[in-house]
């Protein structure tokens, strides 16, 4: 299939793209790297009468470390992720969780940005980023707000992103050098969307993740309070009775895949 | 007389790389949808978005009423009819576009023209069609109750065909003592050719033909279905298929498409064009592979199997195919079932039901996968049952390689070759002692280790009184070849087969060079253009080689003997002193190249001799094999899988294969289409599905949802033969292109249950799914539970 019909607009700065959103006639899309989005327009999913092209906007493509946080800028595409641009072992975790993300040539072009902002609940960033801690930058009309990441994705491709907002970049909490971390993905074949994911990281405070839902990602606190027990295992039995006080909506199989990735996240960390 | 070039090592049984390959491997191909012409008109369709509905209306946008086309405004395109002489068999006409009813999602029902395809979709999702609903039949089990919805008014039930064979089971009722019975499905599947559906077509006022390029594997057949439905001449009909990006039998079928693209050109005075999106080709071709058996085996408690006993339905969706109908699957499915084993009793019946579903088409395999994994799957549950290696009972029960030629209880008159030896050496390859030794220490990573195998034997190049027997319309004759010698000495061949990546024109020119010694560099192969080569039913049933590479051969040899006869005048010698070999004309006295023979007879035949043959060089020979029952491939393999108890994830951690496809022509080619067969196969066995809701709305439109094998899938082959040439076939020749998918779900299926076998569970569904395999897992668990209560 091809595109429905839509105006393109390429901008070179974060004002010409804020100005395109507030003059925009009809829905307006924001596009970087266009992995998700390009395939829903050519499905006629996704019907935007502006695409606002951000994959040249200055400023957003930069990897800095300031005092305790790393703030990646939106462009920044996986596969600099996968490279090992993120310093630290925050870096190290992300290189785990960008060198799963689809294959190589889609890693070239997708961006951390992107994939957040479109919040696939199947896709790596929503679940690894909840679990790693920290939030999103975005920028509006009236300048720059910060959001943490929890609270911040509310539904399958639900954000709380203004119609009217970018998202700039995420910050990211500096780990020490004593974190832990476990990230499992459970998918049919490498490279394909996963169908649980398992995140654990234990820095600051430990946090675990339970992804690839029907909706947003979520914490088990239960078994970060074990974590914070100094608990270093999980049963897969312990881990559907945690993931079930939730109510996801799991089948069976599905509990139990998910039971699994963070059984196998916790393993993974205590390795 | 000619006895060829062999010597140079590039003619029968070397490793000579595909010619086609330098301009694949640069992006040079040229394929349908590489064609522009000034002027032209894209089409794009639209489809129902329902299974089963009577059409109420269709409304055509505002302002674009002109581009947008509907059955009532192409009387004169006829609705494609596949007839079959099979006993019974209802054939259900399939009209290009909708008429009263649609009976699948996909189903097209409109046609929108414009400058782009972008418009073109823009038009069609603007026209409105308004469906009066009706319920689906969407399962073919369902689709037998009395109280079925009806797809076709004009029938009485929902049975396309019905094949019945019984037979006496009270013969073996004091030897058979074991009988399992068991269960099984395989999934509906989309085939994926890298490329999708293409057509591009004109109409040439200078030739009075309407001429379309299309990705077919069957040009002449395109044709003829064109002219028939379109009211004209074949005359007037030129097909061609230019290079084709892989077909597995989606495109040996003439698609609603085709016709569509051949009434529009003429119509709108225009070039027209449709690419097939890969959305399209996996709606409206999931259409393949649907089985369902109940099947029951009968052996002596040694595992020696006497008698097999089974109900096979088959899914062949809404409508009959051209030319090879819906119900080629069922009678195939009847006469392959038994496998190479050598039963005394055989009682099967196969349905083969309508449902609201894309029509079935043969998929690479053609209902061999489903039964060799019915019986092979059940086979190793026997084995299981009496505690016997599954391997014994295959080598046991098959037919003895001196009893060859055979005639099979299913009719099948099997040609040469050694079955228990490919099991016998399959087994060796995959080191099964090594791995049952191993199955008692628990892997470090917690999962179970399986082996399992498959082995089957294959009807290949079969012909003549094969298809005649399955009543379908177009049935294949002898095959033909033309050779003609170009004036410098070169050599056009020109094949009615199409070669959509088996490398034909490298295979097909070492079949020349195999005669005439010609350096196969200089052997242009012509194929796939009605135009250009002699009349052919195609490229299907793993033919081509034994058909087109016979009448090839036998081509060859003619040219040779009007070489011979140029070549003793130019040396001055008897005809009995020269013959043709490497080459060229040799005689003890010096040689007359090809070149030679060429200038003589184009441009210097006052050199002729009296006696040359006035047919010149250019030669045109039918081949068909004697008896043309067929040539019979066959393979063992054996795989090495782990399973996840947890997630029920199934890795390949080892493929061994052995095979015996006759006579190899180019073993490396053989080697390429069995490890993609092979990987096809798992696609089968643990990723491709095309599943339906209640509704029959299909739940996999995009490679998102449906799963295909990648390099990250496909293990590293391990391939040895045999070659066991058949008596029937020019060289002992046998048809290898279908094989490699055939035993793979049942290979795969098997070493999985050999893996859970600790804990009884089985998995009896393809794809074996990570959620299926956990389903086993949970009823074996629950079972148990159960009995220690």
């Amino acid at each position: 299939m091809k595109s429905a019909k839509f105006d393109h607009q390429r901008t070179s700065s974060l004002e010409d793209a804020l100005a395109a959103l507030g003059g925009a006639d009809g829905e307006a899309r924001i596009m970087g790297g266009g992995q998700s989005l390009g395939p829903m327009m050519n499905l006629r999913l996704a019907q935007p009468d502006l695409l606002i092209d951000i994959s040249r906007v200055s400023g957003l493509d930069g990897v800095e470390e300031t005092a305790g946080t790393i703030r990646i800028g939106a462009r920044v595409t996986h596969a600099r992720i996968e490279d090992g641009e993120v310093p630290g072992v925050t870096g190290a975790y992300m290189r785990t969780v960008a060198s799963g993300i689809s294959y190589r040539s889609v890693r070239n072009r997708g961006t951390i940005g992107g994939s957040v902002a479109h919040a696939d609940p199947s896709a790596d960033w929503p679940s690894a980023l909840l679990a790693l801690g920290g939030g999103v930058v975005i920028a509006g009309q009236d300048g720059e707000r910060r959001t943490s990441f929890d609270g911040f994705q509310t539904g399958p491709f639900a954000t709380g992103i203004g119609y009217q907002e970018i998202l700039t970049g995420v910050e990211l909490p500096t780990l020490g050098a004593d974190a832990k971390w476990g990230y499992y993905k459970v998918n049919r074949k490498p490279g394909e969307f996963a169908d649980a994911i398992g995140a654990i990281v234990i820095g600051a405070e430990p946090r675990a993740v339970c992804g690839a839902t029907e909706s947003a990602p979520f914490r088990v606190p239960a078994i970060e309070e074990k974590l914070a027990g100094g608990v270093t295992e999980l049963s897969i039995s312990d881990a559907r009775d945690m993931i079930s006080a939730h109510d996801p909506g799991f089948d069976d199989y599905e509990l139990q895949i998910h039971a699994v990735a963070l059984s196998r996240a916790v393993g993974r960390a205590f390795a | 007389m000619a006895d060829g070039g062999a010597a140079d090592g590039q003619g029968i049984g070397a490793r000579v790389l595909r010619k086609e390959d330098a301009r694949h491997l640069a992006g040079r191909g040229k394929f349908t949808s590489d064609f522009r012409r000034p002027g032209q008109q894209e089409m794009a369709f639209v489809r129902s978005p329902v299974a089963h509905a009577r059409l109420k209306s269709i409304t055509k946008p505002a302002g674009h009423e002109a581009a947008v086309f509907t059955a009532t405004d192409m009387p004169d395109m006829l609705p494609m009819r596949a007839p079959s002489r099979l006993p019974g068999y209802k054939a259900a006409d399939y009209p290009a576009l909708a008429t009263e009813k649609v009976r699948f999602v996909g189903e097209p029902v409109a046609v929108c023209v414009a400058d782009t395809r972008a418009e073109a979709e823009d038009i069609a999702q603007a026209v409105q069609v308004e469906y009066d609903e009706l319920p689906a039949v969407v399962d073919m089990l369902a689709a037998k109750a009395d109280d079925a919805p009806q797809i076709h008014e004009e029938w009485d039930d929902n049975l396309v065909m019905e094949t019945f064979a019984d037979d006496d089971f009270g013969k073996i009722a004091d030897r058979a003592t074991v009988v399992v019975k068991r269960e099984y499905r395989m999934a509906r599947q989309a085939m994926n050719p890298m490329e999708g559906k293409a057509v591009f077509a004109e109409w040439d006022d200078r030739a009075d033909q309407l001429v379309m390029w299309t990705s077919t594997q069957v040009p002449h057949l395109i044709r003829t279905g064109l002219a028939e439905f379109l009211g004209l001449e074949q005359r007037q009909v030129r097909v061609i298929a230019p290079d084709v990006g892989g077909g597995f039998g989606c495109k040996a079928l003439l698609q609603p498409e085709e016709v569509v693209a051949g009434w529009m050109t003429r119509h709108l005075e225009a070039p027209v064009r449709w690419i097939e999106d890969r959305r399209e080709h996996l709606v409206t071709g999931a259409n393949c592979r649907e089985h369902h058996y109940h099947i029951t085996m009968h052996a002596t408690p040694e595992g020696r199997i006497l008698g097999l006993d089974c109900d096979v339905t088959v899914d062949a969706g809404a409508y009959s195919v051209y030319p090879f109908t819906n119900g080629l699957e069922g009678a195939m499915a009847h006469g392959n079932l038994p496998g190479p084993y050598d039963l005394e009793v055989y009682r099967c019946r196969t349905q083969t039901m309508t449902t609201n579903k894309p029509p079935l088409m043969p998929y690479r395999g053609v209902a061999r996968p489903g039964v060799c994994y019915a019986v092979e799957m059940t086979l190793d549950a026997l084995a299981r049952e009496i505690g016997v290696e599954a391997h014994k009972i295959r080598a046991m029960s098959m037919i003895k390689e001196s009893a060859l030629p055979f005639m099979s209880i299913a009719k099948k008159h099997f040609d040469s070759g050694n079955y228990a030896k490919s099991v016998e050496m399959v087994v060796d390859m995959i080191g099964l002692d090594e791995i049952r030794a191993a199955q008692n220490t628990p892997a470090s990573d917690g999962r179970l280790t399986g082996v399992g195998m498959g082995s089957y034997v294959e009807q290949t190049a079969h012909g003549t009184s094969v298809f005649a027997s399955w009543g379908v319309a177009m049935v294949p004759g002898y095959e033909q070849a033309t050779v003609r010698l170009t004036p410098d000495g070169g050599l056009e061949l020109r094949i009615g087969v199409q070669s959509h990546g088996q490398g034909m024109e490298t295979s097909m020119a070492q079949m020349a060079n195999e005669v005439l010694g010609i350096d196969p560099a200089k052997v242009t192969v012509t194929h796939g253009d009605t135009g250009l080569t002699p009349y052919s039913t195609g490229t299907y049933a793993s033919r081509s080689m034994v058909m087109a590479g016979g009448a090839t051969a036998r081509a060859c040899r003619v040219l040779a003997e009007r070489m011979e006869i140029i070549g003793a005048h130019l040396l001055q010698c008897e005809r009995a002193e020269v013959s043709v070999r490497g080459g060229k004309v040799v005689s003890g006295k010096g040689d007359v190249s090809f070149a030679e023979i060429g200038r003589v007879w184009y441009l210097n035949p006052d050199e002729l001799p009296d006696d040359v043959d006035q047919g010149g060089v250019e030669v045109t020979m039918g081949y068909r094999p004697e008896p043309d029952s067929g040539a019979f491939t066959y393979a063992s393999h054996a795989c090495k899988v782990a399973v996840d108890i947890d997630t029920g994830a199934v890795e390949v951690l080892d493929y061994a294969i052995v095979e015996d496809c006759g006579t190899m022509v180019n073993p490396m080619i053989v080697e390429g289409q069995t490890y993609g067969g092979a990987t096809q196969g798992i696609g089968t066995a643990l990723l491709e599905e095309s599943p339906y809701d209640a509704f029959g709305n299909p739940g996999a439109s995009t490679f998102a949802d449906y799963m295909m094998p990648g390099a990250t899938d496909a293990p590293h082959f391990r391939i040895d033969h045999m070659e066991s040439p058949s008596p029937f076939t020019e060289y002992g020749i046998k048809g290898m292109g279908e094989g490699g998918t055939i035993p793979t779900p049942a290979a795969i299926g098997n070493a999985i249950n050999d893996a859970l076998k600790s804990i009884g569970a089985e998995v009896n569904e393809t794809p074996f799914t990570p959620r299926r395999v956990r389903a086993a897992i949970e009823a074996a668990l629950k079972n148990r539970q159960g009995e220690a209560a």
